[in-house]
């Protein structure tokens, strides 16, 4: 029994058909990129032991519609909702299966001749990528930081994930905060060190602001910009290019006694958002705008902010300069470079650094990239900021799986080569 | 007659040669040098480069072509050289002669919604069954032409139907018509040379009444209006005039400081006297306008002169790029493959019938791929020095690149097999490839610069080669793959000992005749192909990923094309398992390798049809359209693939086995070996 299952697992006709099975599975998540987007199609395609239905049938569906077959597409709101009916094997499964296929194979076949060396070195470099990139999967942390000339950052943002920040600024020389992610907002919550219990009314993953017109709007909030300005719900964006800007509805409550309901939204923190906000408002909005949403209770001073979530370092960034050219009489960009003062106060260190394009900052242990600029603000860098402790297995895999397929397929051009000439 | 067989692949080259001489050293210029003019740099899309190149993107982007044909003849009459305008001859008239610019057929129509929307069915001159127009058929609908396209550029690029599609195409093409006509003088301007001088006459006195004025003192308020409407009309001008004709002032500072006209005759207030360089032009501008051939060539002579010894090197890169144009080494190499591929055909079909003339045919491939291959190779050298760059910056490059490495590669494989199969392979891939490129260069210019994240020798000489590389090997693998097909089903040739063949056309005796057959050669070439496909598409996909992870902070990302790679790479290995498996013998390798053909084209092509991703650079219509195309006839082929081997033309009767019995999976599991 254990005999025929290992024959099975350490096949080759398994590792045919699970290539060919990845083949399929690469195909169809690159179709169901533009209906679902890059996010969710990884989490559904690649980093699972199994496609869902709803997910398989938007790729299908973009398949068809690329070949003028028209019909309704599976939207990300579709695939969210429906149950999970797994159909097809997703990107875990397979690397698994072709992980484990691998192993057994070299058990049953691999024998220590100086011929075999080429073929064991492709697939230990193979092996390596594959843990490389399955451990990245799990560890990499990506986020981003936005920095204005003559500004220092001691932290990094997320770029896709953000939270509900209680600030108390009491003290003036320190902040004290509470984050809750706006994935666990829900229900009524209380810290111990705040004064008040935390009641989430409402919660949209994206939302889009408008102004309040009349002075007995329901879903309008008495406290903060509240009187001013609401969040409606939309639905979850799908393009590469756009993301979800969350927003919800608190009521604070010191027991029975209710402090009043606040909007919270990103809207309202971030500064290409806000600019959006503040073109199309008037001088009252505006007013409501100019300072965080602020309150005092209990004779403490809190603020309120849904913000992206933030990665703290012991180290600063300083921008020094950005730098960003075109070539003449076009709109291609030339360069992008932003100059950097790196300081790290524990342990002195103070330097400065040029960050461009294929020329990244690699420093304790996360690697900051030039990744783009605010159109808007010619003075505004934006850095991507990577950690990730398996960046360097790529490179090692490359270079072992090219020096084994070189081996293995020269010498194999070698005795073609000898064989034709003696013929 | 043994003589004769010798000498005609010989002449055969001679004649090709003699026409690329030709080209590259033309006759003396009479009447106006326009080739002269062709030559002088200009900025444009951030690089210098000569009129002509201006001239030439323009007129593909407008017409189509590269020069716009003035007789008439019907497709077949391939000896008649009706005149026409070259790109530069076309662009001096639209700069300096829109009046007569304006009668000839430029613009493209062929939407018959759009044509039936601007009412111009019954206008317009057709050749080879497409409609052109001259400015002055579509000049009544202007207006409407711009509306059509401002209403479909507001429609999301993705989104846009056909219709909106060739509507906006129109419009920009209208667009950069009147800015073409607006790029050397105003178009209206009847003397320009006098013009000019005038302007310089108001400058000084206008900018004394303008300083006064400033300073609260009387001034001259007939001298500040002579210069104020010069002045606006120059503003306009700055606004429409396309390529950067006016060269630097401080070239040693300020090297990318090119101008337009407007702009160098706005910034003559600054500098208080006009640029020479415009002098030069006012006074081209007029000759031409007189029709004054000595005038024009003695101003075009002199402004050379002045470049020279300060622009050296804006001067050597107009001349080469001109050059580059003029030969058209892209358009002389497919020229050149599509005869070699016809007689490549021949010999494989006269093996068997005629060896003697098989060897000729098969010889005269030979020498005329090896030809069309340098030429090929001559015309990638160029660019690469043109721009500076490795082989591959774009989609354009990559169909050239890809073309010229099967070709190599097919090159190569006739040296071991000497049967003319490497040469077909090689002849269609050559052409089919730069057929391609030569349509991806319809949408401008092909040497536009690198945005900030490709600015990277190394990388694009790395990553974008070897993948490249891993492309062209698939492809060959798949060509070779249909070649078995086709000789398999309709003729008997795969049974034909290699040997055999090769000394039959070499007209020798088969003197140490293998065992080894056509078919099995072939299964051969396609396994050792598919080997190194694997060997570069995975290597280049891996050193893409080590790219991204310098610029984008990931390794990878599931990029479409980054997955279309990935592809590649994973169906490469699965053919080489199920072969090493003993799963697939011959016939399912070649099904294989034809699949993989759909496989490369859709990592090449399909992926950046979806409109989606970082790599999504060319958006392309019609070539979808070609692509699906191109995969059914994939799937014809590998159907015929897979008949039964009775009804194999090669395995028809008595053995039907692909070849000796121990041939075909003679190595069902190379790790226990």
């Amino acid at each position: 029994m254990l005999r025929k299952l290992f024959d099975i697992f350490s096949s080759l006709k398994l590792t045919v058909v699970l290539l060919s099975l990845s083949c399929v599975l690469v195909f169809l998540g690159t179709m169901a990129q533009d209906p679902l987007g890059l996010y969710l199609v990884q989490q559904r395609f690649f980093q699972s032991l199994f496609v869902d239905y709803v997910s398989m049938s938007a790729a299908v569906k973009k398949t068809l519609q690329m070949l003028h077959i028209y019909v309704t597409p599976t939207t990300a709101a579709d695939v969210m909702a429906a149950p999970y009916v797994p159909v097809f094997p997703g990107g875990y499964l397979l690397g698994w299966a072709l992980l484990v296929n691998l192993v057994t194979a070299h058990f049953r076949y691999f024998k220590a001749t100086k011929k075999k060396i080429g073929i064991a070195l492709i697939h230990s470099g193979v092996v390596l990528l594959l843990l490389g990139q399955f451990a990245t999967d799990l560890l990499q942390v990506e986020s981003h930081m936005r920095l204005t000339e003559g500004e220092t950052k001691f932290f990094s943002e997320s770029s896709r994930q953000s939270e509900l920040a209680i600030v108390d600024t009491t003290q003036p020389d320190r902040d004290q905060v509470v984050a809750v992610p706006v994935s666990r907002l829900s229900g009524t919550f209380q810290h111990e060190t705040l004064p008040f219990a935390v009641e989430v009314k409402a919660v949209f993953q994206n939302a889009t602001p408008e102004f309040v017109t009349t002075a007995d709007d329901p879903a309008a909030a008495s406290q903060g910009v509240g009187p001013r300005l609401k969040f409606r719900q939309e639905p979850p964006v799908t393009r590469l290019d756009s993301r979800d800007v969350p927003a919800a509805l608190l009521e604070l409550r010191d027991g029975e006694k209710s402090l009043g309901t606040w909007w919270v939204s990103n809207w309202l923190t971030e500064e290409p958002l806000r600019r959006l906000i503040l073109q199309q408002s008037g001088p009252a909005v505006r007013e409501v705008f100019a300072r965080p949403q602020s309150f005092s209770h209990a004779s403490r001073t809190f603020e309120l902010a849904l913000r992206p979530i933030r990665f703290y370092e012991p180290h600063s960034l300083t921008l020094l300069e950005f730098r960003h050219d075109k070539y003449k009489g076009t709109e291609i960009p030339k360069n992008f470079s932003s100059r950097v003062r790196v300081q790290r106060p524990d342990t002195g260190e103070d330097r400065e650094v040029l960050i461009y394009m294929n020329n990244p900052l690699r420093y304790a242990g996360k690697t900051y990239y030039q990744s783009g600029y605010d159109d808007k603000d010619p003075r505004v860098t934006i850095l991507q900021v990577v950690r990730n402790p398996g960046w360097l297995t790529p490179y090692l895999a490359c270079v072992i799986v090219s020096v084994g397929l070189c081996l293995q397929f020269g010498m194999h051009l070698l005795e073609f080569a000898r064989k034709r000439q003696t013929s | 007659m043994k003589m004769l067989k010798r000498l005609v692949p010989w002449l055969l080259l001679v004649l090709f040669v003699a026409e690329l001489l030709a080209i590259m050293f033309p006759r003396q210029q009479v009447g106006f040098h326009y080739r002269d003019f062709g030559r002088l740099p200009v900025l444009l899309n951030g690089r210098v480069q000569p009129f002509d190149s201006v001239a030439r993107n323009a007129l593909l982007q407008i017409r189509g072509t590269a020069s716009v044909p003035l007789g008439d003849k019907k497709w077949f009459e391939f000896w008649k050289h009706p005149p026409k305008l070259r790109s530069t001859e076309w662009l001096l008239e639209v700069m300096l002669k829109p009046e007569i610019a304006d009668t000839r057929p430029t613009f493209l129509i062929h939407h018959p919604d759009l044509l039936g929307e601007l009412k111009l069915h019954d206008k317009g001159i057709e050749k080879s069954g497409l409609r052109y127009y001259s400015f002055n058929e579509i000049q009544a609908v202007v207006g409407e032409i711009g509306e059509q396209g401002r209403r479909a550029g507001r429609v999301d690029a993705q989104l846009r139907t056909s219709f909106q599609k060739e509507a906006l195409k129109l419009a920009q093409a209208v667009f950069l018509y009147h800015r073409l006509k607006n790029s050397l003088r105003p178009e209206d301007s009847a003397d320009f040379a006098a013009e000019i001088a005038a302007y310089q006459s108001v400058i000084k006195p206008g900018l004394e009444a303008a300083q006064a004025r400033a300073a609260g003192q009387p001034h001259d308020e007939q001298a500040l209006a002579a210069l104020l409407r010069p002045f606006k009309r120059y503003d306009a001008l700055s606004q429409q005039a396309y390529p950067l004709i006016v060269p630097p002032l401080h070239p040693e500072t300020h090297p990318d400081e090119w101008a337009n006209v407007g702009t160098a005759l706005m910034d003559a207030l600054h500098h208080g006297e006009i640029p020479t360089a415009m002098l030069f032009f006012a006074r081209l501008a007029n000759a031409y306008r007189e029709g004054n051939a000595g005038a024009f060539n003695q101003a075009l002579n002199e402004y050379e002169q002045w470049l020279a010894p300060r622009f050296e090197r804006e001067v050597r890169k107009g001349r080469a790029e001109f050059f580059f144009n003029h030969v058209q080494f892209f358009l002389r190499a497919t020229i050149t493959y599509i005869f070699a591929f016809l007689l490549a055909a021949g010999a494989l079909l006269t093996v068997t019938v005629t060896t003697g003339l098989a060897e000729t045919l098969r010889r005269s491939a030979f020498y005329l791929v090896a030809f069309a291959f340098l030429v090929h190779t001559a015309g990638l050298i160029f660019r690469m020095a043109l721009e500076a760059r490795p082989p591959v910056t774009n989609l354009y490059s990559s169909a050239v690149f890809i073309g010229w490495g099967a070709v190599g590669l097919g090159l190569i494989l006739e040296r071991v097999y000497r049967i003319g199969l490497g040469l077909a392979a090689a002849a269609v891939i050559g052409f089919v490839t730069l057929i391609i490129a030569h349509n991806l260069a319809l949408g401008g210019d092909t040497m536009e610069m690198m945005r900030a994240v490709l600015d990277t020798n190394f990388w694009l000489a790395t990553h974008v080669v070897v993948i490249t590389l891993g492309y062209t090997a698939n492809f060959a693998a798949g060509f070779l793959a249909i070649a078995f097909v086709l000789l398999g089903v309709f003729s008997k040739l795969l049974r034909l000992p290699v040997r055999e063949a090769e000394a039959a056309v070499a007209g020798k005796a088969p003197a140490a005749v293998e065992r080894a057959m056509i078919g099995q050669a072939l299964q051969k070439m396609v396994y050792a192909i598919i080997c190194f496909a694997t060997l570069f598409s995975f290597a280049g996909t891996v050193l893409g990923g080590i790219w991204a992870d310098q610029s984008w902070g990931r390794f990878w990302g599931w990029d479409p094309k980054e997955n279309g790679a990935l592809i590649i790479v994973l169906w490469n290995a699965a053919i080489l398992h199920a072969r090493w498996g003993g799963i697939i013998r011959e016939r399912g390798l070649m099904n294989m390798a034809i699949f993989g053909n759909v496989v490369t084209a859709f990592s090449w092509f399909g992926v950046n049809m979806l409109g989606i991703g970082l790599h999504s650079y060319g958006f392309m219509d019609a070539a979808f359209k070609w692509l699906l195309i191109f995969f059914v006839s994939q799937f014809i082929l590998m159907a015929l693939c897979s008949l039964p081997l009775r009804f194999w033309a090669s395995y028809r009767g008595g053995d039907t086995s692909p070849g000796p019995r121990n041939g075909t999976a003679r190595n069902p599991r190379p790790l226990a070996a």
